[in-house]
């Protein structure tokens, strides 16, 4: 039996407590904090489930269509983890720096990335839990189809290509109180969605707008996700716009949690 | 009840036995408009137990989150163990408490206990410091569902629970009854005399007599007084006299009179005074001496408040102090 592998301590300074168990840690109680409040991931839930309801399958042409209905399925599908991983995150962020206990455990020997990688690890994970209403209303309700493999390719790239929304929504939480993170949230959510191709597929956009939309990372997203569930190679920019995105919105987060110091003094 | 004697051993396990726990050096801190703590320069050195003194709103949670590295001064330098409060690593031997309010109300105690825990290389059992500090049969309850005073006896125990060399202590027993406040000043003597640096602020004086062996006074973020117990208590000793006199004028220009004011209304007012002096005994034979009459002559010990404001009062006869007051 080993005990956990304790970190090389430099002789004048102890180093913190290793970071995987204390990450461990602090995940398992935000996601015990969620679950015994339920209610606030349900809304973020429904919301994309009752989209597709409500938009997608009314419209025949579009759901009766397999290349359509797979595609509208699939961006409501980033728009769910998207929408998810910023509200949740965002909201919960920037409630926590008004409370005092996030500012108590400031005080601790926790390194920044730790507290930051868990609370993004525990909402990732409600987000997650977000699209599978979309994929169950997607499969009974319209024509809708994709291979195994392309099921698990897709949810994997979706998962992969929600970090900067995570990072994003983190960012937010930080930056700003709770009631302006709602705000500030909305009009970014929206904007992306629409813009990113979400809604409307972008091979009806205006050439404007298509080109403008390849800096989106909700644009990123849907056409990796939709590469892997097609199975098709992922176009260059696509890759490049999301690591982009990814390394920068981790040094936005990372920079603004830093900078933070709690509750505004008034 | 010796729960700790092996985990602490005080300043022997430091590389440098005279290196300051916590210094300030300058420490300013402003929000905006406001300057919360001032220029503010002091060490915390091991083995010590020191009470931070002050009213509301002194600056004394201002000057804690410094050293806890929660916020950064404005100007000025702050450092704990060496190194910047900042960086985690410099934390791993200090322990604070939360405000009772803090405590996450979904979590349960013992998982709240387990959380803070983890942090630490050398933490004390669960159980342990639950017997401790007599919240063992609290452990399986939600903290929602906990009263001020259980949740003010589990912040406290949260800042002991990583064994650590300094501690500091926000208010521990605000809200506590005479019995729950007892077991607390107990528990802090008791880490203290196993080798813990104590850090304790309280507005109550009775409080800080009660521990502190040095008293740092703190009010509109600058430092009043930073001396012994004694000393200080010495300085602030003052109390508030009330007496009649048919001639208030010249009772109230008797030398150690900080401040006075006519108190009652109507027939009840005439000549009834209530004076602020800083030494009674001094007051009461220069009265004597005085041959003014008076009668009805009470004297009680001031209010931390009505002594700090004669501390105030007695920084600003000095002409330094004044004239520093005046360039603000």
């Amino acid at each position: 039996m080993t005990s956990t592998a304790a970190r090389p301590t430099d002789a004048p300074r102890a180093s913190t407590a290793p970071a995987l168990p204390l990450y461990a840690m602090h995940l398992r109680m935000l996601v015990i904090e969620t679950l015994r409040v339920p209610i606030a991931v349900i809304g973020t839930m429904a919301f994309p489930a009752l989209s597709l309801l409500f938009f997608v399958v009314p419209n025949r042409a579009v759901a009766e269509d397999p290349v359509f209905a797979t595609q509208a399925v699939l961006g409501l599908a980033v728009f769910a983890v998207m929408v998810s991983a910023l509200f949740n995150l965002g909201l919960t962020v920037a409630e926590n720096r008004e409370k005092p206990w996030d500012p108590y455990l400031r005080s601790l020997p926790l390194p920044a990335m730790v507290r930051i990688a868990a609370q993004i690890s525990s909402t990732a994970v409600f987000s997650f839990l977000a699209i599978v209403p979309v994929l169950i209303v997607g499969a009974v309700a319209t024509e809708a189809s994709v291979s195994v493999i392309g099921l698990v390719a897709g949810l994997v790239a979706l998962a992969v290509t929600s970090i900067p929304f995570l990072l994003l929504g983190a960012s937010i939480g930080y930056a700003f109180s709770s009631k302006a993170a709602i705000a500030v949230i909305q009009v970014g959510m929206f904007g992306f969605a629409f813009g990113g191709g979400l809604f409307f597929p972008p091979q009806l956009f205006p050439e404007w707008l298509e080109t403008l939309s390849r800096f989106f990372p909700s644009r990123h997203a849907r056409e990796l996700t939709l590469a892997a569930v097609e199975g098709t190679t992922p176009e260059l920019w696509m890759l490049a716009g999301a690591i982009a995105w990814t390394l920068g919105t981790a040094l936005l987060a990372l920079w603004l949690y830093r900078r933070d110091e709690g509750r505004r003094y008034r | 009840m010796k729960a700790h004697a092996s985990g602490a051993t005080g300043a022997a396990t430091l590389a440098s036995t005279d290196a300051p726990f916590a210094r300030l050096v300058g420490a300013t801190r402003r929000f905006g408009e406001l300057t919360a703590l001032d220029d503010v320069t002091l060490d915390v050195n091991a083995g010590e137990l020191i009470g931070l003194l002050g009213p509301n709103g002194a600056g004394k949670s201002t000057l804690l989150s410094l050293v806890q590295g929660r916020r950064r001064p404005t100007s000025g330098t702050v450092e704990l163990f060496g190194g910047s409060p900042s960086d985690a690593r410099s934390r791993l031997r200090l322990g604070s408490t939360p405000q009772e309010t803090a405590l996450p109300d979904t979590l349960r105690v013992g998982e709240v206990v387990d959380l803070v825990a983890a942090h630490y290389p050398d933490r004390v059992p669960t159980a342990e410091i639950a017997d401790e500090f007599g919240f063992s049969e609290l452990l399986r309850r939600q903290c929602g569902s906990l009263s001020g005073g259980q949740k003010r006896r589990i912040a406290v125990a949260l800042a002991f629970v990583g064994r650590p060399k300094l501690v500091l202590l926000d208010e521990p027993t605000t809200g506590l009854d005479v019995d729950a406040r007892h077991v607390l000043w107990a528990a802090i003597r008791r880490h203290h005399a196993a080798g813990t640096t104590v850090v304790v602020t309280s507005h109550y004086l009775e409080e800080i007599e009660a521990l502190a062996e040095r008293v740092i006074v703190i009010d509109h973020g600058r430092v009043l007084a930073d001396d012994t117990l004694t000393a200080v208590r010495d300085r602030v000793m003052s109390a508030v006299v009330e007496l009649t006199s048919p001639e208030p004028a010249r009772v109230a220009a008797l030398p150690h009179v900080v401040r006075d004011e006519v108190v009652g209304e109507g027939a009840a007012a005439a000549g009834r005074l209530r004076l602020t002096v800083d030494d009674a005994d001094a007051f009461v034979r220069e009265l004597v001496t005085s041959g003014a009459a008076f009668e009805r002559l009470t004297v009680r010990g001031a209010s931390l408040e009505e002594a700090f404001l004669a501390l105030t009062l007695t920084e600003q006869a000095t002409p330094l102090a004044a004239s520093d007051r005046s360039a603000s």
